[in-house]
C-alpha cells in the first residue's frame, strides 16, 4: 500500500525520479547497511472505515457510565458553534505564527485570548497557552527563581494538592534545586495560621488554590498574599475562567501569577487534556514563559499581531530561554476564546453561579440520604462537595459504578461529587442510586 | 506562476482589519446578588458580548486570515507540515474517548486498550522497548527524557553535569538540558554538517549525562558515524537521546533503537499527522530501553490478565503532564498510524524524501550539504532569508523556516512532506524563482498579497501591547 495522503501518479514518481537522477527513491536513503531497518514493524493497514471500527472498538471497551467528576478536569457544556468554527482547517491546520503576514486571523484570536484572561484575573500579561495546570505551576515555580526580588528556594504548596499536579511541579522544582513543602489545610481551606508559622525567608513561592481541590472556595486569600509579601516570595494563585468570573480578582488579593486550567470553557472532558492558564504582572514580563502575541502596525500603518518578547524563547536564547516550550496549546486556547464570547460576561457569571448553587443545593440531596452526610466542609462550594458515607467509601464508589454513575472516592469514608449543568438531569439517578448503596 | 490574493476585512475607519471582539460588542456585568457574600467576589466583569451570528462571521474572517496545510504548500522546515487527515477528528470525537481522568481503570479498559496499543506501536517504529505517552509536546519529550537520563545516572550513584548538544540541535535541546539543571556543552559541527568525531571525543567525558541528537539531523543528513557517535557516548557512561523531530525522513528504514539510541521522543503532531493547530496541542511520547523502562512517568499502561491497568515504574521520574497528556492527539495519531500500516508508513517516508530531492532539484539557491533526506537547508546567499520568505508569501504558499540552522548563510531550511503532490512542488519551485529573480528593493516591501502588509517587530517589542485593555491606555 501506498500512503493515501502522497498524491504522487506513478507516472509522476518516475517523472521527479528523473529530475533528481536516480532510478529508485531507495537510493536516496543515506543509511549505511549496519544500522538499516527492513521496515516489517507488524503494524497491519487499515481503509478509512476499518480503521474507525477497529478504534471504536477499541473504545467501546470503556463502560458507559454518568460521570460525576473534578478534581480539576471540568466538564461544561460546549455550544456546537465552536467546534464548527475551531474546525475550520485555516486554524487546525496551521502552525505558530512564524510569519504574522499570513497568521493574522490565530494571532488575533490569542489576542482576544490573552485580554480575556487579563480581564479575568486583572493581572496585566497573559501568555498565549501552556500545556496544562501542572505545567503552569511548575513554570512559575522557576519564574520565582528569575526574580531579582525573590531569595528563597522553597515553594510552599497546599497539602490537599493533587498528587498528579505536585509530581510535575517536583520535575520543573528538580533543576533548579527548589525544595517544595506543604502547608495543612483546616476544613477544606488553608490553614493561614501554620501557613504563617511554615513561611520565612527561605520561601520564593506561595502557592493556593480557589475552588481548592476540594471544591471549597478560599476565603483568606489576601492574607496568603501579604504573608507571600511579608517574605519576599511570589503568590501564585490557581483557578479557572469560570471561577475568576465571580470570585475576587486575583490582582486585589495579591496575586503575582495566576495559573490553571482554561480547558473547562471550549474543550471539557477529554481523559485530562488541559489548557495551561499563565498571568503574571507587567515587571515580571522579560521572564514570561512561553508565547505573547502583541500588537503592532504593519506597512499600510494598520494594527496588526504578532509573536513578541521572542528572546525570551527557546529558538533564540537557547540554554538561556525562559522555558524549554515550543508547541504549545494554541487552539485549545481559541476554543476557550470562542465558548467565553459565546457566554459573554452574562453568561459566564451565570454558569459561575450555578456552580456555586448546585453543590450546595445537591449537598442538601445528599445529606437527606440515609448514610450520607454533606458538605464535609463549611465553607463555599464551587462546582463540587465532599461529602462523608458511613459505609467505606471503597464499596459505595464500586456500587454506584455498578449503578451506571461515577464519583470520587477520596478518603476512607469520603466521596466527592462534581456536578455542572452537563450531569444536571442525572441528578436525580445519582441520589436515587446512593439510596441504595449507602445505607 | 499561482496568483494569490489572500483574504482580509479592513475596517471601515482603514487604520486596522476585522475588529477585536471588544471593539465589537463589549458589554460590563455588575456582580450583585450573587449566591456568595460579597466580599467574595469580585464587582464586575467585562468582556465581549456577540450574538451568536456576529461570534461565526468574526471567527471566520479569522480564519480566512490565516494559512493552514489545507490553503496551500507549507514546507516549513522542521515542522512537518503534512496533510492531516480528517477521519482522525472523527475517531478523536467519539464519545467514548471523552472519558475523565480519574475514571478507575476497571472502567476505562477501551483507553487503557488504546493506549496500550498506541504505546505497542510506537515501540516498534523506533526499535524502543517501553513507550510513555505522557508528555504533551516534542519539548515536553525531551525533558522527560533528560530526567529519565538524570534519575538513571543518579540510581547508578553517578552524577554527572553535563549535557552535550551539536550547534545545529533545535533551540529546545538546549534550553531543556538547562531545565533539568545541566550544563550544555555546545559542539561544533563537522565541514560535513554532521557530528565532528574528533570534537565528540573532546567533548564527551566522565561529566556527559547525555548527547541529544536527532538523526537525520536538521541539515537532513543522516548520521553515517552513528555507530561511532553511540560507542563514543557509552563508553564515557553517558547515554544517548533521539530528538525525533526527523523520523518522517527514516519510517521503515532505520530505528533509533537499532542506531544505539537509549531514549527518544516521538513528535507526533509531526510524523503522524496530527493537525498542528495554530501553535499546538502536540504530543511527545517518550521511548526508552528496557534497561531505562523502570523510570518512565508514572503511571504506565500493561496488560493484566484479560485487560489493562496502570502501575508505577519502580525508579519513576514522577510526571510531566497533570493527567495523561495530550489524550486526543494521541488517539488521532493512533487512527493515522493504524490506517497506514508497515507500507504505508514507509511510503509516506519515501516520499517525503523524494518531494525533498526534487524540490532541491528545481530551485535556484544553492543546498551546501548533502546528500539530505525529508527535508534540505539552502542558502538565500546575498539575499536576506527573512526576506526571500516575505517575498514567497505572495506566491501563495508558505515559506521554509528562516535563519536556522545558523551553519547555513541565511538558511531556507525547506521540508515540503510527501503531501505535496508534483504539480504543488512545481509551484513551490516557481515561487523560489520568482523571488530570487527579484532585487532586493521589492523584497523588502514584500509582502503585498496577503491580509497584512510587513508587521514591524521592531515596535512590537520595544512597546509592548499585549491585551486589548493596554491598547485602550495608549491609543
Ligand atoms: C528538531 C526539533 N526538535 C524539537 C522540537 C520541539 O518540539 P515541540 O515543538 O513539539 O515541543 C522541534 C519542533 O519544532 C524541532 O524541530
Amino acid at each position: 500500500m501506498t500512503s493515501p495522503y502522497a498524491p504522487h501518479t506513478e507516472a509522476e514518481t518516475e517523472a521527479m525520479l528523473e529530475a533528481v537522477g536516480v532510478d529508485d527513491i531507495e537510493a536516496l536513503f543515506d543509511v549505511p547497511d549496519a544500522v538499516a531497518f527492513d521496515g516489517a514493524f507488524g503494524i497491519p493497514a487499515h481503509g478509512e472505515r476499518e480503521a474507525r471500527r477497529e478504534a471504536a472498538r477499541l473504545l467501546g471497551r470503556n463502560d458507559d457510565l454518568t460521570e460525576f467528576l473534578g478534581r480539576g478536569h471540568y466538564a461544561h457544556y460546549v455550544p456546537s458553534v465552536v467546534d464548527d468554527l475551531a474546525s475550520r482547517s485555516e486554524f487546525l491546520t496551521s502552525y505558530t505564527q512564524y510569519q504574522p503576514e499570513v497568521a493574522q486571523g490565530f494571532l488575533q484570536a490569542l489576542f482576544e485570548y490573552q485580554s480575556m484572561l487579563v480581564e479575568l484575573t486583572g493581572l496585566d500579561v497573559a501568555n498565549c497557552s501552556m500545556y496544562d495546570e501542572a505545567t503552569a505551576l511548575g513554570e512559575a515555580a522557576t519564574l520565582s527563581q528569575r526574580v531579582r526580588s525573590v531569595s528563597g528556594e522553597t515553594i510552599l504548596v497546599p497539602d490537599h494538592l493533587r498528587s498528579g499536579k505536585r509530581a510535575v511541579l517536583e520535575n520543573y522544582a528538580d533543576g533548579p534545586g527548589l525544595t517544595v513543602g506543604s502547608y495543612p489545610m483546616a476544613d477544606g481551606q488553608a490553614d493561614v495560621d501554620a501557613l504563617a508559622e511554615l513561611c520565612d525567608d527561605d520561601v520564593a513561592m506561595v502557592y493556593a488554590e480557589t475552588p481548592t481541590v476540594r471544591g471549597v472556595i478560599e476565603e483568606r486569600l489576601a492574607d496568603i498574599g501579604a504573608l507571600a509579601e511579608d517574605h519576599d516570595a511570589l503568590f501564585c494563585l490557581g483557578s479557572d475562567p469560570v471561577a475568576l468570573a465571580l470570585l475576587e480578582r486575583p490582582a486585589d488579593v495579591g496575586a503575582d501569577v495566576v495559573v490553571g486550567d482554561a480547558a473547562s470553557l471550549g474543550t471539557g472532558t477529554a481523559y485530562g487534556f488541559g489548557l495551561g492558564m499563565f498571568v503574571t504582572r507587567e515587571e515580571y514580563l522579560r521572564q514570561v514563559p512561553g508565547r505573547l502575541v502583541g500588537a503592532s502596525e504593519d506597512s499600510d500603518g494598520r494594527r496588526a499581531y504578532t509573536l513578541t518578547l521572542q528572546t525570551r524563547e527557546q529558538h533564540i536564547r537557547k540554554e538561556r530561554a525562559t522555558s524549554n516550550i515550543c508547541t504549545n496549546q494554541a487552539w485549545v486556547a481559541l476554543r476557550a476564546a470562542m465558548h467565553a464570547a459565546w457566554l459573554g460576561p452574562d453568561g459566564l457569571v451565570d454558569l459561575a453561579e450555578d456552580c456555586v448553587t448546585r453543590p450546595r443545593d445537591l449537598a442538601e440531596r445528599l445529606d437527606e440520604v440515609v448514610g450520607v452526610q454533606s458538605p464535609v466542609h463549611d465553607g463555599h462550594n464551587f462546582r463540587e462537595v465532599v461529602a462523608h458515607t458511613d459505609q467505606p467509601a471503597h464499596a459505595v464508589v464500586e456500587d454506584l459504578a455498578a449503578e451506571g454513575y461515577a464519583v470520587h472516592e477520596i478518603g476512607e469514608h469520603m466521596i466527592q461529587v462534581a456536578a455542572t449543568e452537563v450531569t444536571a438531569e442525572a441528578e436525580d439517578g445519582l441520589i436515587g442510586a446512593l439510596s441504595e448503596v449507602a445505607k | 506562476m499561482t496568483i494569490y490574493s489572500q483574504a482580509s476585512w479592513t475596517d471601515e475607519d482603514g487604520d486596522r482589519y476585522e475588529p477585536l471582539l471588544s471593539e465589537k460588542a463589549s458589554k460590563t456585568v455588575d456582580i450583585e446578588d450573587s449566591p456568595l457574600p460579597d466580599e467574595l467576589t469580585r464587582d464586575s466583569l467585562e468582556l465581549p458580548a456577540p450574538a451568536e451570528p456576529e461570534l461565526a462571521r468574526h471567527y471566520t474572517r479569522l480564519s480566512q486570515m490565516n494559512y493552514g496545510v489545507e490553503s496551500g504548500p507549507f514546507p516549513l522546515g522542521s515542522c512537518t507540515m503534512k496533510y492531516n487527515p480528517s477521519f482522525t477528528e472523527d475517531i478523536a470525537a467519539l464519545p467514548a474517548a471523552a472519558v475523565h481522568p480519574d475514571r478507575p481503570d476497571r472502567t476505562v479498559q477501551g483507553t487503557l486498550g488504546l493506549s496500550y496499543r498506541l504505546q505497542d506501536y510506537l515501540g516498534r517504529i523506533g526499535g524502543m522497548d517501553a513507550v510513555t505517552l505522557q508528555p504533551p509536546a516534542g519539548a515536553a519529550g525531551e525533558f522527560t527524557g533528560i530526567q529519565i537520563a538524570k534519575a538513571y545516572h543518579q540510581h547508578n550513584g553517578d552524577d554527572r553535569s553535563e549535557v552535550v548538544i551539536p550547534d545545529s540541535a533545535h533551540g529546545t535541546n538546549f534550553a531543556t538540558a538547562a531545565m533539568a539543571g545541566y550544563d550544555v556543552v555546545e559542539l561544533p559541527s563537522g565541514d560535513d554538517g554532521r557530528v565532528d568525531i574528533e570534537a565528540l571525543e573532546a567533548a564527551v567525558s566522565q561529566e556527559t549525562a547525555a548527547l541529544m541528537l536527532t538523526n537525520p539531523n536538521t541539515l537532513g543528513l543522516f548520521e553515517r558515524d552513528i555507530e561511532r557517535i553511540a560507542d563514543i557516548v557509552h563508553d564515557a557512561g553517558g547515554l544517548l537521546y533521539y530528538d525525533g523531530a526527523n523520523l518522517n525522513a527514516l519510517l521503515g528504514r532505520a530505528r533509533p533503537g537499532d542506531m544505539g539510541f537509549d531514549v527518544m521522543h516521538y513528535n507526533v503532531h509531526k510524523t503522524f499527522a496530527t493537525p498542528h493547530g495554530g501553535g499546538g496541542p502536540g504530543a511527545g511520547p517518550v521511548g526508552v530501553t528496557e534497561e531505562l523502562a523502570p523510570f518512565l512517568p508514572d503511571p504506565h499502561v500493561r496488560q493484566s490478565d484479560g485487560g489493562y491497568e496502570y502501575y508505577s515504574p519502580d525508579h519513576s521520574i514522577g510526571k510531566v503532564h497533570g493527567y495523561y497528556g495530550n489524550w486526543p492527539v494521541l488517539v488521532k495519531a493512533f487512527a493515522y498510524i493504524t490506517r497506514l500500516g508497515d507500507a504505508g508508513l514507509a511510503d509516506a517516508s519515501a516520499k517525503a524524501v523524494l518531494n525533498a530531492n526534487y524540490l532541491a532539484e528545481r530551485i535556484p539557491y544553492e543546498v551546501p550539504f548533502g546528500p539530505f533526506h525529508h527535508e534540505f537547508v539552502a542558502s538565500a546567499g546575498e539575499q536576506d532569508a527573512a526576506d526571500v520568505a516575505k517575498g514567497m508569501l505572495d506566491h501563495g504558499v508558505h515559506p521554509p523556516t528562516t535563519k536556522w540552522p545558523e551553519i547555513v548563510d541565511e538558511a531556507l531550511m525547506t521540508e515540503p512532506t510527501e503531501g505535496e503532490s508534483k504539480r504543488s512542488l512545481d509551484q513551490l519551485a516557481a515561487a523560489f524563482e520568482a523571488v530570487h529573480a527579484e532585487d532586493d528593493g521589492t523584497l523588502a516591501s514584500a509582502p503585498r498579497r496577503t491580509a497584512a502588509g510587513r508587521i514591524d517587530q521592531v515596535s512590537a517589542a520595544r512597546n509592548p501591547r499585549l491585551s486589548w485593555q493596554s491598547l485602550d491606555s495608549d491609543d
